[in-house]
């Protein structure tokens, strides 16, 4: 990785990464968080923040098709990792099954969890296209929702699996 | 579904499900403006200290930093619930009262030179003695924390209905329990934010509140501004369950830095300044005394209640109030007496929590309740179906209820559950328990004195007929606002709903509503849209009237076409005459508003917990604990709800599966813990237990036959009345199955380990003295 001194003294680093597809070139800080690239840098909000501690989830997206949480990710571990965020997962105008699935399903109230439920969903169904209740629910124990009790989550992520 | 509606009853999907699932929905923390600042608030690490000196120079030194301000940076006009009780400034002035009080703030270039600036600012603190505990700060020579008020006492209360005594003195059997509720956190998942922008003497901000209303009011007072001068946005909201409902502080520290600086400002709490900001559910300790006669019917009831208010108001007035206010709705008696105490402590304020101060006091009360029951010798259902109140009666304290179907709640939930099979027939560690509830749909009074409506909404229908758009006031933020309402317009205008559009929570743009909280919207916010969208309709129908060469009122208009009642035949689209409509009267537009009726007597405290109309619920929940470790296994909980007409049964069962997960996370798991020196434990959300996927049982929600005549189409609230039962309901079942009774939030497992091994330790101790009894012989 290439790296740049500022004025301070301190280091930057530049980072190739793909996101959804695209591929970017952006300078970081060592400490630079993966959200915060995402968030800030590339202006993809659809990424959310909840806790920065690796608690909650809502800033999961998928690295190299798994999910982790951005906030637990420096931006430089991603050079030349491929990422999707919530904003890659529909094709154009089509939903992804999933999320026709959370809309019809009503398993979105604030939404402010829903991006991370989705790709953790989504990397669920990569693995496990026929998963249990419980593998579902396991599958998202990791993503807090205030505002469902996951009832519609679960049953909106079963029902994606269907034909 | 009911046959005389076509957008109403029908579980349409919400109006922004796509932008949620695709990124697109903007929370304030996503929005940037052009030459943005990011600020920070700096708090207190002391309870209770005086400050004796700031200095921010060193802070203001560092490159990227444009401002730093305190107390003096800032008016000094103090705010909070209402003016008896205005004990809040922006910055503390004098004395910080808890770790987390507010001090100074910083604006700069970015986020990480905020926080370095922050570690510049020197506060010179003088550390005062403190007191955490709500019993302790009433005592005799405790800290005073507010000079203003004695004894730490913020809030008394005492209000006496019939005669408690007698009614005690002619009882059958009297019985006191006391029970003790934690401190518990609303934890939205998204942290609070705002972006402050003050330009040409005009300040917008953008926020994550649940009353852009209240934020407006409170802002143009602390700055002395015109209130049409402030604009208060909402953008979409990451959940609120009353955290969000009053000022965070950081739309007042915004201003002043966007003032002083020239530039948008964005402010935001983390994690862990959620918790020390808190406003959470208040602690109560809570003595409940019931008389009741032979048969169970209770006579009488006392409610002996202190609450831990933490260091400031807050809104803890009205929890206060509500905490007792609400425990008459659900049975039926004559004589009630309720006295509490709220104190001040030197902990983060408590405020508003889904369900505001009732669902740990119906904890003790239903709890208490089902020992009655076992004293006597009834069946816990049996004794509730006795006591149930019925439809439009008067409560002791004076809130007129007019539908009311417990008792078929309580019957369905008995059904559905199989309670008759499993009572008393279920394996050893298994149990079942039940407890009911009530919540008001919408505070009968505003949280500050005025003469304004609950609500009102304009409807405009677009030029081509080809939308119609609904401004309102009112405020989604998750619960399905901005749906509900859209339909409800759409019905009333004979209308579409996949045609509505919506602008809500703009204090600018959409007419005054004060906002999601106490569960007022599908009530209040929806007879002012109804009245807007028959406006609109009447509108039409005359302009069709003319055109089909027709009496109006021999027209009427559904699901997009005017019809004749009495010739189907002659139609014409609702677009076609609106469009006409526009070409020769110009905009077609309704409007509307509501104001309840007066309600309540004349006590002091009476209006909290008026309101046009009351739901009901019972919950019934199925546990199994295991004896050696007191893990608590929830196998099934069904909530039966009796909550008038419903607009979108999905929504109202999403709030249901909600308010459902809140309470079994307050039974079993949540509590904000403290260390010895105020200093939050478990300010994150890995320690702080909210309940996961895989810790959420079946749920079942069902609802009985109901109509609210006080309502528009006789709807009632869901939102927060299915939090209220939840923690009686898991108290219950814990006793049913193990024989223990734990008094005091959570039910942790430690807890219910503890009360078995003292049960056994008891038995077997009991044993041995018998034992030594007979030896003796
Ligand atoms: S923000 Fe990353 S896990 Fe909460
Ligand atoms: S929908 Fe609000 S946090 Fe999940």
């Amino acid at each position: 990785m290439e790296a740049l001194t500022d004025q301070d003294g301190i280091k930057r680093y530049l980072v190739n990464i793909n996101v959804n597809g695209d591929p970017y070139t952006v300078i970081v800080k060592a400490n630079t968080l993966l959200v915060n690239l995402l968030r800030d840098q590339l202006d993809l909000t659809g990424t959310k923040k909840g806790c920065e501690l690796g608690d909650c989830g809502s800033c999961t997206v998928l690295l190299d098709g798994k999910p982790v949480n951005s906030c637990t990710v420096l931006a430089v571990e991603a050079d030349g990792r491929g990422i999707t965020t919530i904003e890659g997962v529909a094709r154009s105008e089509k939903l992804d099954k999933i999320q026709e699935s959370f809309v019809n399903n009503a398993a979105v109230q604030c939404g402010y969890c829903t991006p991370g439920m989705i790709l953790s969903a989504k990397a669920l169904l990569a693995r496990n296209p026929k998963p249990t209740e419980q593998e579902v629910r396991e599958a998202i124990s990791g993503n807090l929702c205030r505002c469902t009790g996951y009832v519609n989550i679960v049953k909106a992520v079963l029902e994606a699996t269907g034909d | 579904m009911n046959e005389n509606y076509s957008v109403i009853g029908k579980s349409v999907p919400k109006m922004d499900g796509r932008v949620k699932v695709t990124g697109q929905a903007k929370y304030t923390g996503d929005l940037k403006f052009p030459n943005m600042l990011v600020g920070k608030i700096l708090t207190s690490p002391h309870a209770h200290a005086r400050i004796i000196s700031i200095d921010t120079s060193k802070a203001e030194k560092l490159p990227g930093v444009k401002a730093v301000i305190t107390h003096r940076d800032v008016p000094s006009l103090k705010y909070g619930i209402s003016p008896a009780r205005w004990d809040e400034n922006i910055f503390c002035i004098d004395k910080v009262r808890f770790v987390g009080d507010k001090v100074a703030a910083v604006a700069a270039l970015d986020e990480e030179t905020v926080y370095r600036a922050l570690k510049l600012i020197r506060v010179e603190y003088e550390v005062l003695p403190a007191v955490f505990d709500p019993v302790e700060a009433i005592r005799e020579g405790a800290p005073r924390i507010h000079d203003e008020y004695p004894m730490n006492i913020n809030t008394e209360i005492h209000q006496n209905f019939g005669d408690v005594e007698k009614a005690f003195a002619e009882a059958h059997h009297v019985r006191t329990d006391l029970f003790m509720g934690q401190r518990t956190y609303q934890c939205p998942i998204e942290p609070h934010s705002a972006i402050s922008i003050w330009e040409g003497g005009k300040l917008t901000v953008y926020s994550s509140t649940q009353s852009p209303h209240y934020h407006q009011y409170y802002i143009a007072r602390e700055f002395g501004l015109k209130m049409g001068d402030v604009r208060v946005i909402k953008t979409f909201v990451g959940g609120g369950f009353g955290g969000k409902l009053e000022p965070t502080g950081l739309e007042f520290a915004g201003a002043a830095l966007s003032r002083i600086t020239g530039r948008p400002v964005k402010m935001f709490y983390d994690r862990h300044e959620m918790f020390a900001h808190n406003r959470g559910r208040h602690r109560q300790i809570m003595e409940v005394t019931t008389g009741v006669d032979k048969n169970g019917k209770i006579l009488g009831l006392h409610a002996n209640f202190i609450m831990d208010g933490g260091a400031y108001t807050s809104l803890g007035i009205a929890s206060a109030y509500y905490a007792g206010a609400m425990l008459t709705l659900t049975y039926d008696f004559e004589n009630y007496k309720f006295d509490m105490i709220r104190a001040y402590t030197n902990l983060p304020a408590c405020g508003a929590q889904r369900g505001h101060g009732a669902p740990q006091p119906r904890y003790a009360l239903e709890a208490h309740l089902d020992m009655v029951a076992r004293d006597l010798g009834i069946d816990p259902l049996e004794l509730r179906l006795r006591n149930a109140r019925q439809p439009n009666t008067i409560t002791p304290n004076e809130f007129k209820v007019n539908s009311c179907e417990l008792t078929a709640c309580i019957e369905k939930a008995r059904e559905l559950s199989g309670w008759k099979q499993k009572k008393g027939n279920l394996p050893s560690g298994r149990g079942i328990g039940l407890a009911v509830g009530s919540f008001v749909s919408g505070a009968g009074y505003p949280i500050y004195r005025t003469n304004l409506p609950q609500a009102a909404a304009i409807i405009k229908v677009h030029e081509d007929g080809s939308a119609a758009t609904l401004y309102t006031g009112a405020t989604d933020i998750g619960q399905g606002s901005d749906t509900v309402l859209c339909q409800m317009a759409a019905e009333a205008m004979g209308y579409f709903y996949e045609n509505m559009k919506i602008v809500s929570a703009d204090t600018e743009t959409t007419p005054h509503d004060f906002g999601a909280y106490a569960s007022r919207q599908t009530l209040m916010s929806g007879s002012a849209v109804k009245q807007a969208g028959e406006e609109v309709k009447q509108q039409l129908l005359e302009m069709a009237g003319e055109m089909m060469e027709l009496p109006p009122g021999e027209l009427d208009c559904r699901e997009g076409i005017v019809f004749s009642k009495y010739s189907p035949e002659a139609t014409r689209t609702f677009a076609e005459v609106a469009r006409e409509f526009f070409v020769q009267k110009g905009p077609l537009v309704g409007r509307g508003s509501y104001t309840p009726p007066k309600l309540g007597g004349k006590f002091k405290g009476a209006p909290v917990g008026t309101s046009p109309a009351y739901s009901f619920a019972a919950q019934i929940s199925e546990v199994e604990i295991d004896g050696e470790t007191g893990q608590i296994d929830v196998k099934e909980v069904w909530d039966v709800h009796d909550c008038g007409m419903v607009i979108n049964p999905a929504l109202l069962r999403g709030q249901v599966h909600g308010a459902l997960f809140m309470g079994m996370g307050e039974s079993v798991w949540e509590e904000v813990v403290f260390d010895k020196n105020g200093r939050i434990l478990n300010g994150n959300l890995g320690e702080y237990r909210m309940p996961t996927a895989v810790d959420m049982p079946k749920i079942t929600s069902e609802l009985v036959e109901s109509y609210e005549p006080a309502a528009p189409w006789g709807v009632k609230e869901v939102g927060e009345g299915a939090t209220i039962p939840t923690m009686g309901c898991f108290s219950n079942a814990i006793y049913d199955a193990m024989g223990v009774r734990v008094y005091s939030l959570p039910l942790s497992y430690e807890k219910v380990w503890r009360a078995l091994k003292e049960k056994k330790e008891m038995e077997s101790g009991l044993k041995s003295a018998a034992g030594r009894i007979y030896d003796k012989c």
